[in-house]
């Protein structure tokens, strides 16, 4: 029987209530948001909090898919589900509706969130490299206030974050660019697992060009990687597969995968740089209106 | 510490360590061993209840976490003596061989009805595919719940009418 360690356990009733909580309990303090990446880490006794704070009861503050201004606002504690349900946010950012189709499984989607996931910050995490693909950015509060840190400043390492002690993650923000669309691929053993390797993509287009691209592969390394070497190379270009084979060769590149039973290096590599040429695909073909099959 | 909550309709309070999961309260503190406890890992979704009318799979849900809301078990289905449609489905369709992943099944099936009283064939596979049944008897579960989807709209199809 798997069992946590003991902790005293807390109930947050306002993001405030949270940050308080927080401060008083110190550094063995731990949110606890879904709860279906900190648990079964609690359960393995990889994380053993002396207290754990509840923080579902904030749902209605920080559960939200809002357009202010040029930018989407996600509440941390959106749920998958509301995040695969969200026409509006499917519209905008297609990529959202790709990956969460293959995180996990409904009944998981019905408990794990938004900020739960990014602060799990597991190589192998989905929802990091979406984020990372369409540039948000991530709100920690704390009783000092507000600070806004780019996915790269947020991403500190594997398991780790720019989430101090009493500090949470409360907001996400992705902005709104015209012309664009964008995609996920994803390789997994059995439905509902962890990523061999996953690739983002999200392309932007001024007629026939593209005038700007980004890429963010999960499980290729220590960091879900943004590669900006693929940004250049696609600015300014027409889309082809001659381009799309660039891009991927990048991927492949800048992967730093590490054999493990999903696979080799050389299999992971490929993977990097196969599913970066469909996401960029089927991007593009998303802001065409063509099919997005290989030609 | 102290939790109250609802199960099957009834307000339950017992003293609990803060880090006792949901499925060991349910079968070890109030007795109601229908809901079973598999994997441990929330992969095989044997442990399925739902909490506020969803399904969660409680091996990863503090019994803590789950204070003040409305937690159902597959023992809160029968009402009365009456079965529920997704009982009686799994009944008539043989929706269960060893029978360990079906308490699970039946409430995902259920929660889904309540969503979407008109599901297709690969809605309901969508739904419960984060169960797993060791026996793979995914066809006549999904049948099972076909049935219950039609006996709910007061259409049943034929028992055992597997052409």
């Amino acid at each position: 029987m798997q069992v946590p360690a003991p902790f005293e356990y807390e109930r947050a009733t306002s993001v405030d209530h949270a940050i308080a909580l927080l401060e008083r309990l110190g550094s063995e303090a731990r949110l606890v948001a879904g709860g279906h990446s900190l648990l079964p880490m609690m359960k393995l006794r990889f994380a053993t909090p002396e207290y754990l704070i509840d923080i579902n009861d904030l749902h209605d503050e920080l559960g939200y898919i809002r357009v202010e201004g040029d930018e989407f606002r996600i509440g941390a504690m959106t749920r998958h589900r509301e995040l695969l349900e969200s026409d509006e946010l499917a519209a905008a950012f297609p990529i959202f509706r790709d990956a969460e189709k293959v995180i996990a499984d409904p009944v998981v989607r019905n408990r794990g969130t938004l900020g739960g996931s990014l602060c799990q910050a597991d190589p192998a995490e989905d929802l990091s490299a979406v984020c990372t693909t369409l540039d948000a950015s991530c709100v920690i509060r704390s009783s000092d206030g507000e600070r806004v840190l780019t996915m790269h400043e947020f991403h500190r390492g594997p398991y780790e974050t720019a989430v101090e002690d009493a500090q949470m993650l409360t907001e996400i923000r992705i902005p709104i660019r015209p012309n664009g669309s964008s995609a996920y691929e994803k390789v997994e053993r059995r439905a509902g697992d962890w990523a061999i390797v996953s690739a983002g993509a999200a392309v932007w287009m001024d007629g026939e060009t593209i005038s700007d691209a980004r890429v963010g592969l999960a499980a290729v390394g220590p960091n879900t990687t943004g590669i900006g070497a693929i940004s250049e190379a696609l600015r300014g270009q027409v889309p082809t597969e001659e381009l799309y084979a660039t891009a991927g060769g990048l991927a492949a590149e800048a992967s730093r995968p590490s054999a493990d039973s999903r696979g080799t290096e050389a299999y992971k590599r490929h993977l990097a740089d196969e599913l970066t040429r469909r996401a960029l695909r089927r991007s593009v073909a998303r802001i065409t209106g063509t099919n997005g099959q290989e030609a | 510490m102290q939790v109250t909550m609802t199960v099957n309709g009834e307000e339950v309070t017992k003293e609990i360590e803060g880090r006792l999961l949901l499925v060991h309260f349910i079968r070890d503190h109030l007795g109601l061993t229908g809901t079973h406890w598999g994997c441990d890992t929330s992969n095989c979704g044997t442990c399925v209840v739902l909490m506020d009318d969803e399904p969660v799979k409680s091996c990863t849900v503090l019994a803590a976490m789950a204070g003040g809301r409305q937690v159902r078990t597959v023992e809160g289905l029968e009402v009365d003596g009456v079965l529920d449609p997704v009982q009686e489905g799994f009944m008539q369709c043989h929706g269960l061989q060893c029978g360990f992943c079906t308490p699970g099944m039946m409430l995902t099936a259920r929660a889904l009805l309540d969503d979407n009283p008109d599901p297709t064939e690969h809605e309901i596979r969508e739904a419960i595919s984060g169960q797993i049944c060791r026996c793979t008897g995914y066809s006549t579960i999904v049948r099972s719940v076909q049935w219950a989807a039609n006996a709910e709209s007061e259409s049943p199809v034929t028992v055992g009418g597997a052409s």
